[in-house]
This record gives structure tokens, sequence and C-alpha cells, in this order.
């Protein structure tokens, strides 16, 4: 009885066992159908980031292209604003070159004649008058030839190479452009231009082209400030644009100064903002006080700080490192 | 005859003596030459009797040509000077403009010697 008993007992026990084998089986695949549907959504949402990632740097690289289109454009923009005054600038060494070698065909008709004459006096007079003119025929071509490289080089793609830049020249020569750009434009506008270069500026390290459109840039916005000046104010206004070099606490600064219509408190920290811009749609494209923000501070170290008064001046100093 | 030309760029100089070299020297034509208006100003406060003609560029740095022209009528009334205005813009709104501020004659750039020396002519007459 007893060992019927104990095989009754057993049996139960290996029943029991059984039954909790089972359920602890049914719970394992449970947890690894779960673990595996767990990995499935892993995966999948590993996928998803994936795609999302490839789609964000497709959207970044498009951006980076955009950005550099609008670079692109901007530049496009301030050499079409100053085709007219490259026009004008190369005008006026052409017509040199063309009058000198004018008056020098007649020169040596006259030569001719004195040395018949035998008037040596004369002769040695209008050599010495044809060598200077040959001489200014080339100084005029030169001339010319500068302006057009100086337009080239503006067009170009920047090679951001930085080389030694005779910054005083830079200036001078971009403040003469956006002049006569403007001034061809309307032909009723004039202004005084002044330049106050320290002589004793060593070249400075600088991309040149790229110095050169932030120089444009400022130019192009101080003769659009006093034209806007002018439109309004007394007959007196005497429209004015200055640009001087200097050296001060061991950096290099460029100073541009117009007594146009200045710029309002209220705007006066969003002007570097890209797209902002207060011309009238169409007119500008917002990018040019950007642009040179980027390039004076983050290729080049340097600082651009900005002094105005509305209804008075506005002054942008450009502070460079002495390398 | 005396002629003051007034432009900023100092090349035109020996362009005018060359280009009237025989005018000059048969004492035809005599020329002086000032680089800006103010200087044209100050040549006129001594020597406005002899001036005749007065050949001035417009576009020039600090006081323009037309401003120059405005203050040779207004300064100088008698004996007034002949004044030309010499331009790179020779558009009808700046010769208008030259014009009705007093200049007897508006010219372009690259300058037509040929055609001045004409005009020069018959101012002699």
């Amino acid at each position: 009885m007893a060992g019927i008993v104990a095989l009754l007992l057993l049996s139960v026990f290996i029943g029991l066992n059984y039954y909790n084998q089972r359920t602890s089986n049914r719970r394992l695949s449970v947890a690894n159908a779960q673990i595996i549907t767990a990995n499935e959504e892993l995966a999948e949402r590993q996928e998803e980031i994936t795609v999302q990632r490839d789609q964000l740097s497709n959207t970044l690289s498009e951006l980076k292209d955009t950005q550099r289109q609008l670079i692109q454009s901007e530049k496009m923009a301030s050499l079409g604003e100053l085709t007219a005054g490259i026009a004008h600038e190369i005008q006026n060494p052409l017509n040199f070159v063309n009058n000198f070698s004018e008056v020098s065909v007649e020169l040596l008709e006259d030569l001719i004649e004195e040395a018949k004459a035998g008037r040596t006096e004369d002769v040695l007079e209008i050599a010495g008058d044809l060598t200077q003119n040959l001489q200014k025929i080339n100084h005029h071509g030169r001339r010319a030839d500068g302006i057009v490289k100086g337009m080239l080089e503006h067009s170009r793609t920047s090679t951001g190479q930085k080389e030694p830049t005779d910054l005083n020249k830079l200036a001078d020569e971009y403040l003469r452009l956006a002049y006569h750009g403007l001034r061809a434009k309307d032909k009723s506008f004039n202004a005084e231009l002044i330049t106050a270069f320290d002589e004793s500026l060593l070249p400075a390290n600088v991309i040149q082209q790229d110095i050169g459109r932030v120089l444009l840039n400022l130019f192009n916005n101080a003769f659009y400030a006093v034209h806007q000046k002018q439109k309004t104010a007394p007959p007196d206004y005497k429209p004015t644009v200055e640009v001087s070099s200097l050296k001060k606490d061991g950096q290099l600064q460029l100073i541009v100064k117009d007594n146009g219509n200045g710029i309002p408190e209220s705007i006066k920290d969003k002007i570097m903002q890209p797209f902002f811009t207060t011309k009238p749609t169409g007119e500008g494209t917002g990018l040019g006080l950007s642009l040179s923000y980027d390039i004076v501070v983050k290729s080049h170290g340097g600082n651009i700080a900005v002094n105005s008064k509305e209804g008075e001046f506005t002054e942008f100093i450009i502070s460079l490192p002495l390398k | 005859m005396k002629i003051l030309v007034v432009d900023d760029e100092a090349d035109v100089q020996p362009l005018f003596l060359q280009r009237f070299r025989k005018e000059i020297k048969n004492h035809e034509f005599e020329f002086d030459f000032a680089l800006s208006g103010e200087e044209a100003l100050d040549y006129m406060k001594e020597k406005h009797s002899e001036i005749v003609l007065i050949l001035s560029d417009i576009n020039m740095p600090g006081m323009s040509g037309l401003e120059l022209l405005l203050r040779i009528r207004h300064d100088y009334e008698v004996p007034p000077p002949v004044v030309m205005m010499i331009t790179a813009y020779g558009d009808d709104e700046n010769r208008n403009q030259a014009m009705s501020s007093g200049a007897n004659d508006f010219l372009t750039k690259p300058l037509d010697f040929n055609l001045l020396k004409e005009k020069l002519k018959e101012l002699e007459h």
C-alpha cells in the first residue's frame, strides 16, 4: 500500500514538474518571441534612422550648394552694379591710349618736317615728346589692364589663398568702381570721395578678392546711404564717402564712413543677419554684410564694428590682425 | 587767346600742349591748367581778365565741373569767359544740365581734338 502511495506521489510530483516545465517553456518562448519582435522593431528603427540620416545629409549638401549659389549670385549682383563703374574706369585710360597714339602720329609728321628743314632743336623736342607719349600709352594700358584683372579676380571663385595685399590700393580701386557704378545709373549723383590712407601700411596677408568684396559691399552701402539722403536733404547737403586706413593696437583698421541716413537703433543688431535688407525687394540680396562678416571674422580672425547716428552718419570699422 | 583747362587727370596737359603745338608756337593759343575746380577758382581770382575760355571736365573729385561753372557765372559777369564742359557721360540729361547752368558748349570724351580746334578757331573771329 505504501508502495502505491509512494508511486502516486511520485507521479503527481512528476506531473507537477512537467507542468511547471511546460509553463516555463511557454513563458520562455513568449519571451523569445517578444525579443524577436523587439529586435525586428529595433532593426526597423535603425533603418528609419539611417534613411533619415541620409536625407539629412542630402539636405545639408543641398543647403551647402544653395549657399554657394547664393554667395555666387551675391557676387554677381555686386559685379553687375560694378559693370558701369568698370566701363567708365577702363574708358578713361583707353581714351589716353587713343589720344596719345593719335597725337604721336601727328608729331611724327611734324618731326619729319622739322628734320627736313634742319631744325635740330625742334626735332629733339618732338622726339622727347614721343618718348614721353609712348610711356604714357604704356602706363594707361597697364591701368586698364589692372582694372580688367581686378574684375576677373572679383568674379572668380575664391582661391582661399592669403597673399600680401596693398589694402590702400585695393580700397582706392573699389571706392572708384563703386562710385562710378552708381553714377552710371544716376548721373545727377555726385559725391565727395575722401581717402586718408596710412602710407606706411605694409602689405597685409589676406584673401584679396574676399576683402575686396567686403570693401566693395561697404562702399556700395555707403553710396546708397548718401544717395538716399540726398533725395530728401536740403540742397547744400554734400554727400561724402570716406575711407581711411590706420594701425591701432597691433591691428590694422580700414574705416568706411558716410554722411548718409545712418542706421536706426532698432535694426542695428540685425544688419549682419543673412537676408536682412532695408532695400526694396529685388534691389538687395541681404547677404552683403552677412558675407562680409563671415569673411572678416571667420576667415581672417578680424572684426567688424559699426558706429552710426540715425540721419547723420555710418561708420564701419574692419579690424584685421597685423599677421 | 588764353585757355584754362580744368581736369583732375594730369595727363591731359601734355596732350593739349602737343595737340596745339603749332598754335602755341605761333602764339595763337596759350594754355594754363588746373587739376580741380577749387584750383581753377584760385587761378581765376588772379587772372580772370586774361582768360578767354575755360574747358572743364564735369566729373572731378571735390568741386564738380558744374559747380565750378555756376561759381564762374556768378562771380565773373564782366567779361564772361566762354565755358565749354567736357564729360565722359554725353547723355542729354547731362548736356541739358550743363547748358542750363550757363555753359557755352558741351563736348564728350574721348575729346575730338579736330572738332575742338575748329571751335576754338571760330572763337578767335
